[in-house]
């Protein structure tokens, strides 16, 4: 077995547990305490060892409407993962099947569009958006998402639409094919995998997104990651129900990360590292 | 049996497609690129354009929120005030301690542990699992539960743990707030680190590695001269998208700290952000979101280089 380190096999496996252990504490500790009573959440020393209860799942909603913010980041999720891939499929289409001398400038021009930093256009998009009734609406913050997440997309996409070997798409016009059944019969079985992990990443995205939600966004078109927000300084104790809220908001989305890790290295860093 | 002989079918030969599929194929190649790039291209144009011209132009002039509409041009005026808040220089270098910081932490250790990952051993799997999850945290809920469940200074983890030693507990977010800013940024950004060097270090060349090990080369010349080279590229890349997005952290500041006492822990977002939406002065606001994305694209030119260089293999 090619080794390329001296420990041996004992003391890494204890060092790489620990250390993983160490970092994902945090996460483990939430865990725990979603499933707590408000005393025994702030418990000093903190119990390791209790009944489980599903008291503050119920307690949150009562609250603060959970769902209402929970389908606000659906809605703003999905919506602005369907859109974007709407204008991002044919654009990758494009620019992977009829390459021009200047496909390169775009695709560099549209990846510099994400490199700019989201506060510098807060105060023009919110005046846009106050000025246009779309402030706390859920169109606005859907086109926002779509915007922010575009180029990323385009990207994705414009990756996995060139590995599809041109042979078959060849071999499919000599059978005859239209553009449309070509794109329906070819494109898009052997572009799925692509086209899915694009999704996968555009959803985790705007599911996560802060910056918009906090400032285009309150009661009505609220999402989830708001909805945490709001439990900076709430009165009486919250530790628990800040656990059982902050588990069902991220938990779907840890989840997704897990199955979409590969994408997300080819997304985030814009493919420049394989 | 024929008698006759028959054309044998060259390659570029479409006498099996229908004409008409070829005559629309032709003039479809002409025009069809642009129009399927054409909702990409003319919605990012806007998204980009539309934004910069309007604040170019609020920078420029007199505008608060309170009051209605744009009045007078009052050209570099609004330059000159964001950049004479007492609070501007504090958040440069906050801006750049949190950059700095969060990048040196996420480099070194997200190294440590990918390396440390790099070989099997039982429970691989779910431990690079696990590793990446905080990345997926949404940043409020990252921030609050560090706030709350971590750094609370009497019943947080941090503070019991400490207090197990027999050390005073430190109240994080108020003695010490942008270090409280670094570790929560530190701890959503260092999977994301470890994720790429992970990857990069799965290409690194075995059949290399195990020559040069049987040359005698020992660990730590192994490493030297043949990952770190290696990974060189991994982490230039890494810096620079942090850069870029770590610029921008807001979600963490506004839910905790709220910009520090003071101004300990505000950087530029954050003050921009300010200004727009707490004092409502649009114009300053503009002036400084010119300055930070006038720093975003120093780095974005940095990234744009390395990723034609990439584009092109």
């Amino acid at each position: 077995m090619t080794r390329t380190d001296i420990l041996p096999l004992a003391v890494r496996t204890v060092s790489a547990w620990t250390a993983t252990l160490l970092i994902v504490f945090p996460l483990l500790w939430l865990v725990l305490t979603a499933f707590k009573t408000e005393l025994q959440a702030i418990a000093v020393p903190p119990e390791l060892f209790f009944t489980p209860t599903l008291e503050n799942f119920g307690e949150v909603q009562q609250r603060s409407d959970y769902l209402l913010f929970a389908k606000n980041s659906l809605i703003t999720s999905l919506g602005s993962t369907l859109l974007g891939l709407l204008i991002a499929a044919p654009a990758a289409y494009s620019m992977a099947f009829f390459r021009t001398r200047r496909t390169r400038d775009v695709l560099m021009w549209m990846l510099s569009t994400k490199m700019m930093p989201a506060v510098g256009a807060l105060v023009p998009i919110y005046v846009l958006a106050q000025t246009s009734g779309m402030l706390d609406t859920l169109t606005g913050l859907t086109i926002v998402f779509t915007m922010s997440n575009l180029p990323i997309m385009v990207w994705m996409l414009y990756s996995s639409f060139k590995d599809i070997p041109p042979e078959i798409l060849e071999a499919s016009r000599m059978d005859g094919a239209t553009l449309w059944g070509e794109f329906r019969h070819v494109i898009l079985p052997l572009g799925m995998g692509g086209i899915a992990s694009t999704g996968l990443l555009c959803l985790v995205l705007s599911w996560n997104e802060a910056f918009w939600s906090l400032n285009l966004s309150s009661a009505k078109a609220g999402t989830l990651a708001a909805l945490i927000a709001s439990y900076s300084s709430p009165e009486g104790l919250f530790w628990a129900k800040l656990s059982a809220a902050s588990l069902m908001a991220i938990a779907p989305i840890v989840v997704f990360g897990w199955f979409s890790q590969k994408q997300l290295v080819q997304g985030l860093t814009f493919g420049a590292v394989k | 049996m024929h008698t006759v002989a028959q054309p044998i079918a060259s390659p570029g030969d479409d006498s099996v497609a229908s004409d008409t599929v070829q005559d629309e194929r032709a003039t479809a190649s002409r025009w069809l690129p642009r129009v399927l790039l054409a909702p990409a291209v003319s919605t990012l144009f806007l998204w980009m354009i539309v934004p910069l011209v309007m604040t170019l132009y609020f920078s420029v002039v007199r505008y608060n929120l309170m009051q209605p509409g744009p009045t007078e041009f009052i050209g570099l005026a609004n330059f000159h005030y964001f950049a004479t808040d007492p609070d501007f220089g504090p958040s440069v270098i906050n801006t750049l301690l949190l950059l700095g910081s969060v990048i040196a932490i996420t480099v070194l250790l997200g190294t440590g542990l990918a390396l440390l990952v790099n070989e099997p051993f039982p429970g691989r799997g779910i431990v690079r699992v696990l590793l990446i999850s905080p990345f997926f945290v949404m940043p409020t809920a990252n921030a609050l539960l560090w706030k709350h469940m971590m750094m609370n200074p009497i019943y947080g983890v941090l503070a019991q743990v400490s207090q197990f030693f027999g050390l005073t507990p430190i109240d994080w977010l108020t003695d010490h707030p942008l270090l409280s800013v670094i570790v929560i940024v530190s701890w959503q950004w260092l999977p994301f680190a470890c994720l790429i060097f992970m990857t990069s270090l799965q290409s690194l060349d075995r059949e290399q590695m195990e020559a040069a090990r049987m040359d005698g080369a020992n660990a730590l010349q192994r490493f030297w001269f043949l990952t770190m080279p290696h990974l060189g590229r991994p982490v230039a890349v890494v810096v620079m998208i942090e850069m870029i997005f770590l610029m921008s952290v807001f979600a963490e500041i506004f839910t905790t700290t709220g910009g520090g006492p003071g101004n300990a822990s505000t950087n530029v977002a954050f003050l921009i952000f300010k200004q727009a939406l707490m004092n409502f002065d649009v114009g300053v606001a503009s002036a400084g979101a010119l300055f930070a994305v006038l720093l975003a694209n120093i780095a974005a030119v940095f990234l744009i280089r390395l990723i034609g260089k990439n584009l092109d293999k």
